[in-house]
């Protein structure tokens, strides 16, 4: 090795490095843009070296030096401009496309070598050949499917599984025909049975995410944020390249810890969740309502409730999220805040739309953090609470998950019951994503508001302001 | 099987274990964040883009290399940049908000938050 070559893979080194410690500043709020602008620094250090590997070779044609630019200048603009505009409610989307993005990259890195290397006099060794199909096929999947996932979140899609007579065939037909062919080409290395693997990948990806509904998406995005990790390692085993397989790995691990996460905080299995099925998008099926008494609530009387308090939670859900409620809600605590109610947030795992979503969404709405609490500090707090306030979340303050035989037994929620009185803000009787009955409803407690959440919030706002200003 | 390839995977593992070490840490808060800060540093692959751009010696080459740095730019770029538009919202106190009788605190802009954060300087 020169001393060229040992510069620049130190730099590798640093770069790899410096994601571990942007990564590990993430574990405070204080800390996080620290550790985003130590990361920036570990890519840039990265893509400088890259060039200069390029430049120290010189085989690059100028064709080369303009594609690679020109690919560059496109692509970052584009990436520069969705990062500037996109609405904080859209977040979970344009996740969704830079996975797709970067997972498409991946296997593209892979198809290139590959076909570079069956051109070539020693033909494709079976130590490339592996990693190879890897990183095409899970590219490929994770492509498609976030693009559909992208185009789920965006309403550009039904939210709703969309099943189609012999949906499930051809998913798994897909993989049949994938894995076949990529087992063919480790025997036999071939072009064109790369092609029919890629197009397989991209039909298992497309029809993998089809059926998954709108509710399952936090699950689904983290499952392919591993995928693009992983699919970005393997190309590090291609071409190899230390800098991708660490980073690759990196993201992996973190996509599967999201995953798990979300999977266990909705109750489901990830085998569950992938069959399908049951998860319903913004347009929840409407069911009976619950036996018993439902009380209904007007604004003023729930202004009264609010202003008379002492400590207020505000149990925010899926619900606000779609309503884009998020600054009405910041504003109604600021105004009891203003009065001296304590008031803090209840953040279930899975609140919005993807992992950590409606922490964002306050963020954005100027609530501080430390007024955002997690469930497990949250819960001991509810039987001190005055009111609390539960807008647009639903299967995550049922009682009944504490009962077995129901469908989310088992499943953490938040302990909304044992606050003293319970506000609920909910366009209808209407069940979440399980498909039960919440029993939060009809408890003598609970008084329902039943409006949009962002005309209800409003409404309450000024109910509560001409109340005690 | 190659030594090579023996110390790619080890290195494989061992960034993995890093990995899940070091992002069971991060609290539920910054979950979001969390995932689009992985999701920049996946736009790494763009090192490999690069890499193939300057070996490609004909059409087919060239059309995926192209495809190949648009795409990874994309994730690089974009996915900084938004993770530092998120991370400058999360602040320990409130911001001072022109919270006025005319009850305009939620409306404030993007670009009016970005600049009390600098002005209110870094949390403790």
């Amino acid at each position: 090795m020169s001393a060229f070559d040992w510069i620049v893979q130190l730099v590798y080194v640093a770069a790899a490095s410096c994601f571990v410690l942007g990564l590990h500043l993430m574990n405070t709020p204080a800390t996080a843009r620290r550790g985003n602008q130590l990361s920036t620094g570990g890519m840039v250090a990265a893509i400088v070296a890259t060039f200069a590997i390029i430049i120290h070779a010189g085989t690059i044609s100028v064709t080369g030096w303009i594609v690679m630019l020109a690919g560059a200048l496109l692509g970052g603009g584009a990436g520069l401009y969705a990062a500037r505009t996109v609405q904080m409610t859209a977040m979970p989307q344009l996740v969704s496309v830079f996975n797709a993005v970067g997972g498409g990259a991946a296997a593209l890195v892979a198809i290139h070598d590959y076909i570079n290397l069956a051109g070539a006099a020693g033909g494709v060794p079976e130590t490339t050949t592996v990693p190879t199909l890897l990183d095409v096929i899970i590219g490929a999947v994770t492509f498609s499917g976030s693009v559909i996932a992208a185009g789920k979140l965006q309403g550009l899609i039904s939210g709703s599984p969309i099943t189609f007579p012999g949906s499930r065939l051809v998913n798994a037909g897909a993989a049949v025909v994938g894995i076949g062919g990529a087992i063919y080409m480790i025997v036999t290395p071939s072009v064109p049975v790369l092609l029919i693997v890629i197009l397989a990948a991209l039909a298992f990806g497309v029809t993998m995410v089809l059926p998954i509904g709108g509710a399952d998406m936090p699950v689904v995005i983290s499952l392919l944020n591993a995928f693009t990790g992983t699919a970005v390692a393997m190309a590090g085993f291609v071409i190899g390249n230390w800098a991708l397989i660490i980073a690759g790995a990196l993201v992996g691990a973190s996509g599967g810890i999201l995953t798990k996460l979300m999977a266990d905080a909705m109750n489901r299995s990830l085998r569950n969740i992938m069959i399908g099925g049951f998860g319903t998008g913004d347009s929840a099926v409407a069911v009976q309502g619950p036996g018993g008494d439902v009380r209904s609530i007007a604004a003023d009387d729930a202004a009264i409730q609010l202003a008379y308090a002492q400590k207020v939670i505000i149990v925010p859900g899926y619900g606000l999220a779609a309503a884009q409620a998020q600054h009405q809600v910041a504003e109604l605590a600021s105004e009891l805040e203003k009065h001296g109610i304590e008031v803090s947030y209840a953040i279930h795992p899975v609140a919005g739309r993807m992992p950590g979503h409606m922490n964002v969404l306050l963020a954005e709405a100027n609530v501080p953090y430390p007024l955002l609490k997690e469930m497990d500090e949250i819960n001991p707090e509810f039987p001190r609470t005055d009111v609390a306030l539960v807008v647009g979340a639903n299967d995550v303050t049922n009682p009944a998950a504490r009962r077995p035989g129901t469908a989310i037994s088992g499943m953490p929620i938040l302990d909304v019951d044992q606050a003293k009185s319970i506000i609920v803000i909910k366009r209808s009787m209407a069940s979440g994503y399980a498909g039960i009955d919440n029993e939060l409803y009809v408890d003598p407690k609970t008084s329902m508001y039943f409006a949009d959440a962002k005309k209800a919030l409003s409404e309450l706002t000024a109910a509560v302001k001409t109340l005690v200003g | 099987m190659t030594s090579a390839l023996l110390t790619d995977i080890t290195i494989f593992v061992l960034a993995l274990l890093v990995g899940f070490e070091v992002i069971s840490k991060v609290p539920a808060t910054l979950h979001t964040p969390l995932m689009s800060a992985a999701n920049s540093i996946h736009g790494i692959i763009l090192v490999g883009a690069m890499l193939i751009a300057a070996s490609a010696n004909n059409a087919l080459g060239y059309i995926l290399a192209f495809i190949a740095a648009a795409f990874a730019a994309m994730n690089v770029v974009g996915g900084y940049v938004v993770t530092g538009r998120m991370l400058k919202m999360f602040r320990r106190r409130p911001a001072p908000v022109p919270a006025g009788p005319d009850g305009k605190a939620g409306q404030v802009s993007a670009d009016g938050q970005a600049r009390q954060v600098t002005s209110g300087g870094t949390p403790s």
